[in-house]
């Protein structure tokens, strides 16, 4: 059995260095590139946060920390390579950046984690409003509003690898992303990863067994800032620039969403939350101006409907695969997909015409295209359209729910029964 | 015969309340002893003292002529005592291997490792799978602690204070809410688990008590009023007066 699963996961991880080789030959846009670029990142950065909060039950409001010095001082490396005075391939600075998350981890660590819960989640965002207070107070190193830029095609090439093209940096990037993801699951194997839980369950039964959870908090919180450090200097590599709102509390807020949208309950969760905020932040960006509401929209639909983030969404649908009958759910939900994409439609509809009406008037007036259609938002006929479509969308949905409970209870019967037999 | 656990004057408050009144107390190395008494006379804050739990307010206990007053959960049970809980209090998520193998794995020496893959240690999973077989939930092996049968929690409470080879094991009412015959089943298994060590238990049932104890010392009101075999504990009369006395009304 043990082989047999070991065989699985293998094909899992080779699956994975297969999809990531393969993405920018198949998307081969710059826009494209530079988007898998940020997922790469990010991916890193969502799991590092998730060895606090999904493994040992830490929820920091202050990761970002780790993340912003470890790219300042890949930064400040990269410059120093840049004038001959360091000799480091560009291809191991992010090591730089991940000794300086570290080292911060060991410092602010230290204080952060003789505590838990809501006093641990506080005094993590006081430590990342006095760091962000210090990014100003220090221009010479932060670099003050504009930041420190670099530059990343320095030294000799190394088998023709400059890292001026895209596609370089990505790959770079990709085989950082790939080295971390399997050193922090293979953490989640070991007796630290394994206490560390103990401790997110029951801290206090850990002490009787002998273990000290303040002990095992703070070196996971050490070894969460290393990969988050490596995150960073990879920003660094990505973005040739890094400002003071790489450490902020609303990079931080940002790497809890993605862990959470995801699900801090699997490993693979903030791989998913990561790919998707990154893809949703910068598609959807390009689209409209109200992304910021879209996405706040999303994340509260996540939460309420799926607070295990979309890895427990996935998870639950292990035992209906199991037995051969997720394909009994697929109608109902193509039913509930589709109305959902009703209400959709009319709710999109609704905040664009506000946003035309309030904030484009002057520049464009009423006048706007969406879905092909154009329209003067200044009419009652669009916004009554809207409103009827999002009702009938509601009705829809309603409709389709009871679709999809009566397919689960089928699902479930068959479940129990093979069980049962 | 030497103490494997030694109380002198121990005090405890809360606020203004004093819970536990100068508690002397010596446990011999090897017996069974158990603690009773009346409700509210302070038994579980007795152990919550031993173990760390709560520091005390005046007094000191050692364990193996070695003092531990004020030590910290994690240092006492180093040094070898561990303590079961009267609520259960175990990992509810993770499986009952795994709730074995936190405490088998401190005792290994593998400790805060993350250099070594926990499935790869030979030695802890054959301990930690010996040991599921003699709490009898080889069955259970990989079911989350949370869903277990109360007993079966009953059960994996005492395997996990075990596990870690502590040679003083402290169990807090470990049939507590217990039917008949799962308290002869725990009753056993307390007897098999405890070869060779000191137990020191608290516990209402009295046929458990009389039934498993080399020794019994009764607690009321935050004092020990008598120490002693069972047959001496039975013929007492202070304690037929303070405590078997007001069980029979």
């Amino acid at each position: 059995m043990t082989s047999f699963f070991h065989i699985r996961r293998l094909a899992l991880w080779a699956i994975t260095a297969v999809v990531m080789i393969a993405l920018p030959l198949v998307l081969t846009q710059s826009f494209a590139i530079s988007m898998l670029s940020q997922m790469g990142i990010a991916v890193i950065f969502a799991l590092s946060y998730n060895m606090l909060l999904g493994q040992t039950g830490m929820l920091s409001f202050g990761h970002a920390v780790y993340f912003g010095l470890g790219a300042f001082f890949s930064a400040h490396a990269l410059n120093m390579i840049g004038a001959g005075n360091l000799g480091l391939p560009v291809t191991f600075l992010p090591l730089v950046g991940g000794v300086a998350g570290l080292a911060f981890g060991v410092v602010f660590g230290y204080v952060t984690t003789k505590h838990s819960g809501t006093p641990f989640a506080m005094i993590s965002l006081g430590i990342a409003e006095m760091v962000a207070a210090c990014s100003l107070m220090f221009p010479s190193f932060f670099g003050g509003e504009g930041g420190i830029s670099t530059d990343r095609v320095v030294g000799e090439a190394v088998m023709g690898i400059t890292y001026g093209q895209g596609r370089q940096v990505y790959y770079l990037i990709a085989g950082w992303c790939f080295v971390c993801m399997i050193a922090m699951f293979a953490l989640t194997q070991t007796p630290l990863g394994r206490m560390a839980n103990a401790v997110r369950d029951n801290a206090e039964r850990a002490r009787f067994v002998g273990y000290n959870p303040t002990r095992v908090r703070y070196t996971m919180l050490i070894l969460s800032s290393f990969f988050a450090g490596i995150a960073g200097g990879l920003a660094v590599i990505n973005y040739e620039l890094v400002t003071a709102e790489s450490l902020g509390v609303v990079a931080s807020g940002n790497v809890l969403l993605m862990s959470f949208i995801g699900g801090v309950g699997h490993f693979f969760g903030p791989i998913i939350g990561a790919v998707l905020v990154t893809y949703l932040q910068s598609a959807l960006s390009n689209y409209t101006l109200a992304w910021l509401l879209y996405f706040g929209l999303f994340f509260l639909v996540m939460i309420l409907f799926a607070p295990g983030g979309i890895a427990s969404l996935l998870a639950m649908h292990k035992p209906a695969w199991d037995v051969g009958q997720l394909k009994r759910l697929v109608p109902s939900y193509i039913a509930a997909g589709a109305a959902s994409l009703v209400v959709l439609a009319g709710l999109i509809a609704l905040i664009e015409m506000i946003y035309q009406v309030e904030t484009k008037k002057e520049q464009s007036g009423t006048v706007m295209n969406l879905f092909g259609l154009t329209f003067d938002a200044a009419n009652a006929g669009p916004w009554i359209g809207s409103l009827a479509t999002m009702a009938v969308g509601a009705a829809l949905l309603w409709g389709a729910s009871r679709l999809v409970r009566a397919s689960w209870q089928q699902v479930t019967i068959a479940i129990n029964a093979k069980r049962g037999a | 015969m030497p103490a494997a656990l030694e109380l002198r004057d121990v005090r405890k408050s809360f606020g203004k309340t004093a819970i536990i009144n100068g508690v002397n107390l010596a446990i011999e190395k090897g017996e069974r002893h158990a603690v009773i008494g009346p409700n509210g006379a302070g038994k579980s804050t007795l152990f919550n003292l031993i173990s760390g739990r709560f520091p005390v307010t005046s007094g000191t206990i050692s364990l193996n002529d070695r003092e531990i007053t004020g030590l910290p959960p994690q240092d006492i049970s180093r040094r070898g005592l561990a303590r079961s809980f009267q609520i259960t209090n175990i990992f509810p998520k993770l499986s009952v291997f795994e709730n074995i193998r936190c405490a088998v794995l401190w005792a290994t020496g593998y400790r805060y490792s993350f250099w070594q893959r926990v499935g790869g240690l030979r030695d802890v999973t054959e301990r930690c799978d010996e040991l599921v077989q003699q709490i009898n939930l080889g069955k259970r092996r990989d079911t989350p602690a949370g869903v277990l049968s109360y007993a079966e929690q009953r059960a994996l409470e005492i395997g996990v204070t075990i596990a870690g080879g502590a040679d003083v094991i402290l169990l807090d009412e470990p049939t507590a809410g217990m039917s008949n015959t799962e308290t002869a089943d725990a009753v056993a298994l307390i007897r098999s688990v405890t070869v060779g060590k000191t137990l020191v238990m608290v516990e209402h049932d009295m046929s458990v008590v009389f039934g498993l104890a080399d020794r019994i010392s009764v607690l009321v009101y935050g004092q020990v009023i008598a120490t002693g075999t069972p047959q001496e504990i039975r013929g007492n009369k202070a304690v037929q007066e303070a405590y078997l006395g007001t069980e029979q009304h």
